[in-house]
């Protein structure tokens, strides 16, 4: 089953970022520099917060500017990085309006939601979560 | 850059004077102390000359954070250290925010900032990148509005944190606070009054780094994590913190009869007003949202919304203002406000301007009973007539306060051990140490805490809580005193890794050593751990005794042997003997 992670309700979000923590984690780095979801507020923590992570787009607009390839869609939306491939132009950062594709500025590549749900996982309080993509449509 | 946690040890220097800065590796400092308050205190002992005047140049500001910043959940505190224009001795008052996230992941275990500038400036520290800018333009602007407009010029969203002053700061209120993430505080002991002598106006620092796990340490890492992640989640005090936030306890707290209400003229405020004052009212009637310190589960922040008509022609405001414990005490209890409308008022003018909530509102108590006992008159007051309760006088005060139309309003920006040393009523004026006293009128122990910990804060030993584990048992003076002390040692080790108070159960000697030696550093015992605890609290401690910190000289109001606690009325004799005692377990160097 494809699964891919969603805002499931963003006032429950108390901005602690956890899940900035647990994605740059599974790489064995404390801080965020290899996360590819972000927190932030949404213009002063009296608004409230913005949660920006991949949507795994059906028909990704990421993957269709990719020059070389290496962003290719996965079945039932969203998309696979082969950083083989990858020649770090960043055409799909720009591509993505969302701003979900964060950049890995040590080895010029793109950070691309894996949809593993690690992030999740420590989203004590049910701001984000992993959904069926199925299940949406 | 990509440095491991063992090598987190950079200070950052900055002058404010010459507009420079440098760098230096300090492991020695860091390998021995930790980080945080051990680290500190350390640098404010290098950096800090003895009997320097506390709004000159020389006093440094320190901020400094610990080994598990950023590693582990709930390690989301920073540090600051200077010396405190409020009591003359050791500054020390903690924040969260997203500040520790920040210094640490810009890459500096501690920043030192000296000097004082020529024009207003801020500091835009981005990673490496440390740069003065000038802040003429947003001198005299209120806290909540210069973090809006730094928002929008500075680089680092979501990953920042922008500690600022207010107009109270720039004016040299002496309990002026530094004001962080708008809803955070370096509250106490007068961090504000400092920056604004330095013309500081406020320092913007963001994170670019990451900090490696050995790579034989990560599975290890990943597990200890885990645990403490669970323990964070499943303690009490994710109900008891992010529920009600702390204010949860106050209806409890009034009826005990451990809450000073209206200057201490009483412990305990009427059943109606408890009730308002509640944190199940003011949740139900304003809670808007909940929010968190960056890497902290608990989001135990509480934001209020409250919707005016200010202005007749439908103009309506909604305001975001935060509330918790101490300020409901201070703000609401202390002064006594009757509505929670009001003293979300209040709350929000001094958030606005930067000044401690406790400390103005402890003063304004005093100045209340001080007006009423007709010691205090119109000419002092500048005309205002000074009545409990009334939010519209105290709001002016408090912008008196910070204007200083004349001498008395120059002398309450002092505190109030300063203006009653001028003006009399002495008896009732409620400050320890020199700091103005937290809500507690539990019983012996918050009255040593207050008075002989290191901060004079509740937060030093928590005698508060000492007091109602002790309620129906037998116990010694000595008991007390050791157990206070105890205490306080082991939260020099909290405050150094550098761990909240609220999850100070899940920390456990044991945990702090898996969690350390999980990102690299290893070597900690529980034996080192307490002997570093002691260590630290007595250097704390030492700073006090050379900048002329007396126990036996310490005042104690007689307000607080007039009313009785949970446990009755306490004797003076008890307390000095308690002191006494507490001078003899820290050591010899006492009787400078």
């Amino acid at each position: 089953m494809t699964k891919k992670l969603a805002a499931l309700d963003v006032n429950k979000c108390i901005g602690c970022m956890e899940c900035m923590f647990a994605c740059s984690r599974r790489v064995g780095r404390g801080g965020f520099d290899k996360s590819a979801v972000r927190v932030r507020s949404a213009g002063g923590i009296e608004r409230g917060f913005v949660i920006v992570a991949c949507r795994a787009c059906e028909n990704p607009p990421c993957a269709k500017v990719c020059p070389t390839g290496a962003l290719r869609e996965r079945k039932g939306g969203g998309v696979i990085l082969n950083e083989d491939k990858c020649i770090g132009c960043g055409f799909c950062a720009q591509a993505c309006i969302m701003g979900a594709i964060f950049w890995d500025s040590e080895r010029n590549k793109p950070i691309v939601c894996k949809y593993c749900g690690e992030c999740a996982n420590y989203c004590v309080h049910n701001a984000i979560g992993m959904v069926e993509v199925k299940a949406e449509a | 850059m990509l440095t491991q946690a063992k090598d987190m040890n950079r200070v950052l220097y900055i002058d404010l004077t010459k507009k420079d800065n440098k760098i230096e590796n300090r492991e020695d400092l860091f390998d021995e102390y930790l980080g945080g308050s051990g680290v500190a205190i350390k640098l404010l002992e290098e950096e800090c000359p003895k009997g320097i005047d506390p709004l000159s140049a020389g006093n440094p500001i320190i901020f400094a954070v610990g080994p598990l910043t950023a590693l582990y959940p709930s390690a989301s505190k920073t540090v600051a250290m200077f010396k405190s224009p409020l009591t003359g001795n050791l500054g020390e008052s903690h924040t969260g925010g997203r500040s520790a996230m920040a210094i640490k992941l810009a890459g500096y275990g501690a920043i030192v900032i000296k000097g004082s500038s020529d024009i207003p400036v801020y500091l835009a520290i981005h990673g490496d990148e440390v740069k003065f800018k000038d802040a003429s333009s947003i001198w005299g602007i209120e806290a909540v509005a210069v973090g809006r407009i730094l928002r929008e010029v500075e680089p680092g969203a979501g990953v920042r944190t922008i500690i600022r002053i207010g107009r109270a700061g720039e004016k040299g209120v002496r309990y002026a606070c530094a004001v962080c993430e708008t809803y955070r505080h370096f509250g106490r002991l007068g961090l504000g009054a400092v920056m604004g002598s330095k013309k500081l106006k406020a320092a913007v620092i963001s994170a670019d780094k990451s900090i490696e796990i050995p790579k034989d340490k990560r599975k290890e890492y990943k597990l200890v994590y885990d645990e403490i992640q669970d323990v964070v989640v499943e303690t009490d005090a994710m109900e008891k913190y992010h529920d009600l936030g702390t204010a949860g306890k106050i209806y409890e707290m009034n009826k005990l009869g451990g809450m000073a209400y209206k200057n201490l003229e009483s412990a305990s405020a009427p059943e109606e007003i408890a009730r308002e004052f509640s944190g199940e009212n003011i949740a139900e009637k304003y809670l808007s949202r909940r929010v968190s310190c960056a890497h902290c589960p608990v989001g135990c922040i509480h934001l209020a919304s409250l919707r005016e008509l200010y202005e007749p022609g439908y103009y309506f405001k909604t305001t975001t203002i935060p509330y918790d414990n101490e300020t409901i005490y201070a703000l609401g209890f202390m002064l006594g406000m009757k509505s929670a409308e009001d003293y979300l008022r209040l709350i929000d003018v001094v958030d606005r301007i930067g000044m401690d909530a406790i400390s103005t509102g402890v003063t304004l108590a005093w100045a209340t009973e001080a007006y009423e006992r007709g010691i205090i008159t119109k000419e002092h007051t500048d005309g205002l007539d000074f009545h409990w309760g009334d939010v519209q006088v105290y709001s002016e005060a408090i912008e008196k306060i910070v204007a200083m139309p004349n001498e008395f309003y120059q002398n309450l920006a002092k505190g109030v051990e300063h203006v009653s040393s001028i003006y009399g009523g002495q008896d009732y004026a409620l400050a320890f140490g020199g700091n103005e006293m937290p809500e507690y009128h539990t019983g012996i122990a918050c009255y040593l805490n207050n008075l002989t910990g290191a901060r004079h804060s509740h937060l030093d030993s928590a005698g508060y809580d000492l007091d109602q584990k002790l309620i129906g048992k037998e116990f010694t003076i000595e008991e007390v005193v050791k157990g206070l002390l105890k205490e306080e040692e082991w939260r020099q080790i909290l405050s150094s890794l550098v761990v909240c108070f609220f999850a100070r159960k899940v920390y456990s000697a044991e945990r702090v050593i898996k969690a350390l030696d999980a990102i690299g550093i290893e070597n900690w015992t529980e034996e080192k751990l307490e002997d570093l605890g002691r260590v630290i609290h007595r250097a704390k401690m030492d700073f006090k005794f050379r900048e002329g910190f007396d126990l036996a000289k310490l005042r104690i109001p007689k307000r607080i042997f007039e009313v009785p606690t949970p446990h009755g009325f306490l004797k003076e004799e008890d307390v000095r003997k308690a002191i006494e005692i507490y001078g003899e377990m820290i050591g010899g160097d006492i009787q400078n």
